[in-house]
């Protein structure tokens, strides 16, 4: 989004183009489940005929990251694996966010043990925290809503194209 | 003869100077071995043709936290066609932490081996892949050795940064 | 799934991978590669991460990796009485969370020395069976998934949420539902709920006959399923095989009938045991038990006697919470168990239950004091995945998902 990114004012014109891509990609929101252990369960269960998460605009559940916007951690996680987490979180593409589901992902949950991160905030940035062990699907729901309400509100703006890095010069003499 | 009066005469029979010990406790029979035993004894409960002990369901390990035999290794053994399911233990000290592996007598021995010496660091001899299980293998500490805190020492697990 | 170069495994486990394939090809080409598997994958059961060593398409290797779910759930029983524990039992195997909370009971029950009354005892395998059916279900659901059948899976989960309404009346939470106590059950079943119980097992069996239907005269299921992850007789009992993946390959042991435990022996059943031990095998036997199940829940529904749901020993089970806010004896007995513990007396006990996954044993050793010495899980899963490597070799890539799969392992109990 280079060209809005650049347009530094609110004028009618940049206005409303973000009103119109923060209402399509608020639609279509594509969940990446980082299912781990209970929560995923709930998060099935979010996404079978009773909850039915795809009247939402989440129609699939990509496993790829490269393909989703949203990462919904479900379960707990513990140190072994959240290099595995961080590693799919920098996968996705921007922009992206996270949602902490379940008590295990926000504060460590239930688990005050030596193998269990007291938080994934702790190496993730994350958009909501989802109380309950497991939150009902209902509550997934609603968070998905407050999602999509957050996404509508963003401006182009906030993604600025990211610098590429500083190569050092090999000179061949 | 009861089946426990059968599994205790034959065990008598062939080791006599291992110092067995027999006790029940609440319909659970125990047998106590010295550890440098363990592997025949083992390989005797399952080959022979009556007791048939052909299913290793668990191994573990306490920890008592004394200065003499700190930690015991369980095994439960279950036999189907007496049905009949049997512990024996083996005491370790701290000092010589090794014990032999039953891992050739039954291959499910295998993992359960690789766990307690992941939890409580004790070592199996001859056992065919002796690595930790459930704690990355940079983990310098054992877990569920009664020194070892709940929460962790900090630093011993790392995090990516943010 | 990444291919990865032989430096960027971990060293000891690149050993064990080298050390534990047959190398079948001398070629100077080099046709073979590590795959990851990694832990995070579609079709793995949670986070079972595999390396895989490929000579082509087929698989000449394969080490599991486990302890990508390890919470430290023994430490933890260590430092918290009996009672506090019952909810992370259900953690155990998430699935069936009920059948974990009455093997928890039992160990502590049969450690302590107490008597439970008749209803609280058919309660119990009421809600062990409601279980059972809602673990097949999933695994039934999940397993035809994988290897591609999508529909089956929706259906199935459709009638998980059934038996999940029926767990939000009778006991006020939908999964991880911490229902029994030492002693008991938590309140009594209420007849409404016995008869949402019974409207769903009426209409369960023609639901899971449509779900078959789809499914067994299949030819792409069933080809791809039949013969691959063979297991014998001797290997699956030396591997340390338990529960349905046993009896699919001819040992007919099931701990209901074996070492009965709550009311079992009262109540008539068939064990379903099939002599081939490939993946279709493990398929029908689970079936098989989702029908069996109704039926015990049938005969128990019938045979259920009222009466009391809690032993009537005060000083080791929590009275009711009614008593506790108008009676000062009870009010007393409640202080003293929350905070102090039971106290069994010294002792260990190991004590397992038929899971539907397999023994889900809990091995306890109590010094008198309110919190356990010691408490080792004996999962099913665990020992389930040890026989994994023995499966896989000489199948194929696609054929590792439906072997997983068949097996069936949940790593919230295999990772503990």
């Amino acid at each position: 989004m280079g060209l809005e990114a650049k347009l530094k004012q609110d004028g009618f014109f940049t206005t409303k183009l973000d009103a119109i891509i923060g209402w399509a990609r608020q639609s279509s929101v594509w969940p990446m489940p980082m299912g781990i252990s209970c929560c995923a369960i709930e998060m099935m269960a979010a996404a079978d005929p009773k909850y039915d998460i795809a009247r939402f605009g989440s129609e699939v559940m990509r496993f790829t990251p490269r393909q989703c916007d949203l990462m919904i951690v479900a379960g707990t996680v513990t140190y072994k694996m959240s290099h595995v987490v961080r590693k799919i979180y920098d996968q996705m593409p921007d922009p992206k966010w996270v949602i902490a589901m379940g008590a295990c992902t926000s504060t460590g949950g239930m688990y005050r043990s030596y193998s269990v991160v007291q938080g994934i905030d702790q190496f993730l940035p994350v958009d909501i925290y989802l109380a309950g062990c497991p939150p009902r699907p209902d509550n997934l729901l609603n968070a998905l809503m407050q999602i999509q309400n957050k996404i509508g509100r963003t401006k182009a703006r906030d993604f600025q194209d990211i610098k590429p890095p500083e190569l050092n010069v090999i000179q061949n003499n | 003869m009861t089946r426990k009066d059968i599994i205790k005469s034959k065990l008598e029979e062939n080791f006599k100077d291992a110092s067995l010990e027999f006790s029940e406790y609440k319909d659970e029979f125990v047998i106590r071995v010295d550890k440098k035993f363990i592997d025949p004894v083992c390989r005797l409960l399952k080959t022979d043709n009556e007791l048939e002990f052909l299913m290793c369901e668990d191994i573990t390990a306490v920890d008592w936290a004394t200065r003499k035999n700190r930690f015991t290794v369980v095994y439960h053994i279950f036999s189907l066609k007496n049905n009949i399911r049997i512990v024996v233990k083996a005491d370790v000290d701290e000092a010589d932490c090794n014990i032999d592996s039953v891992s050739s007598v039954w291959r499910a021995a295998n993992w359960q081996e690789r766990e307690t010496y992941d939890m409580y660091g004790i070592k199996f001899n001859n056992h065919p892949d002796l690595r930790r299980m459930y704690m990355p293998e940079e983990f310098e500490y054992y877990p569920l050795r009664k020194d070892f805190p709940l929460m962790g020492i900090p630093g011993s697990l790392t995090l990516p940064k943010k | 799934m990444e291919v990865l170069k032989k430096d960027e495994v971990n060293p000891k486990i690149l050993e064990a991978l080298l050390r534990d394939s047959d190398n079948t090809v001398e070629d100077a080409l080099d046709n073979e590669m590590i795959l990851n598997m990694g832990p995070q994958h579609p079709a793995t059961h949670g986070v079972l991460r595999l390396l895989l060593k490929l000579d082509g398409e087929t698989i000449v290797g394969c080490v599991p990796d486990l302890g990508y779910l390890h919470r430290g759930y023994e430490k933890m029983a260590e430092n918290m009485s009996y009672y506090e524990y019952i909810p992370h039992t259900d953690r155990l195997d998430y699935i069936s969370p009920m059948a974990n909370n009455v093997a928890w009971v039992l160990a502590v029950e049969k450690l302590a020395g107490i008597e439970v009354p008749i209803r609280a005892q058919y309660i119990r395998m009421l809600i062990a069976e409601l279980a059972r059916v809602a673990s097949h279900l999933v695994a039934i659901g999940s397993f035809a998934m994988d290897v591609g059948a999508l529909t089956v899976f929706l259906w199935t989960l459709r009638e998980r949420e059934k038996i999940m309404d029926i767990w939000d009346v009778l006991c006020g939470a939908r999964f991880t539902n911490s229902y029994t106590r030492i002693g008991g059950v938590a309140n009594d079943a209420q007849p409404e709920s016995l008869k949402l119980i019974k409207e769903f097992i009426d209409q369960f069996i023609p639901n899971l006959d449509e779900c078959e239907r789809l499914l067994n005269t299949n030819r792409i299921f069933v080809e791809r399923l039949d013969g691959i992850g063979a297991i014998s007789r001797e290997d699956a009992l030396d591997l340390g095989f338990t529960g349905p993946n046993l009896r699919a390959s001819g040992v007919n042991i099931d701990l209901r009938r074996a070492t009965p435990y709550l009311q079992y022996d009262k109540i008539d059943f068939e064990v379903p045991v099939y002599n081939e031990g490939d993946c279709l095998a493990r398929y029908f036997v689970r079936t098989d038990e989702a029908r069996q199940s109704t039926a015990i829940i049938y005969q128990i529904l019938d045979k259920m006697p009222q009466g009391p749901i809690r032993a009537a020993e005060p000083k080791k089970v929590l009275p009711h919470k009614a008593d506790v806010y108008s009676k000062m004896e009870e009010l007393i007995h409640d202080f003293m168990i929350v905070n102090f513990g039971i106290n069994p007396p010294v002792g260990e006990i190991y004590h397992a239950i038929e899971g539907s996954k397999g023994e889900l044993g809990f091995y306890l050793v109590s010094k008198g004091e309110g919190h356990p010495w010691k408490c080792k899980i004996r999962s099913p899963s665990f020992n389930n995945i040890q026989a994994l490597p023995h499966l896989v070799k000489g199948a194929m890539v696609s054929d590792v998902v439906a072997i997983i799969g068949s097996i069936d392992p949940i790593m919230g109990e295999a990772d503990k």
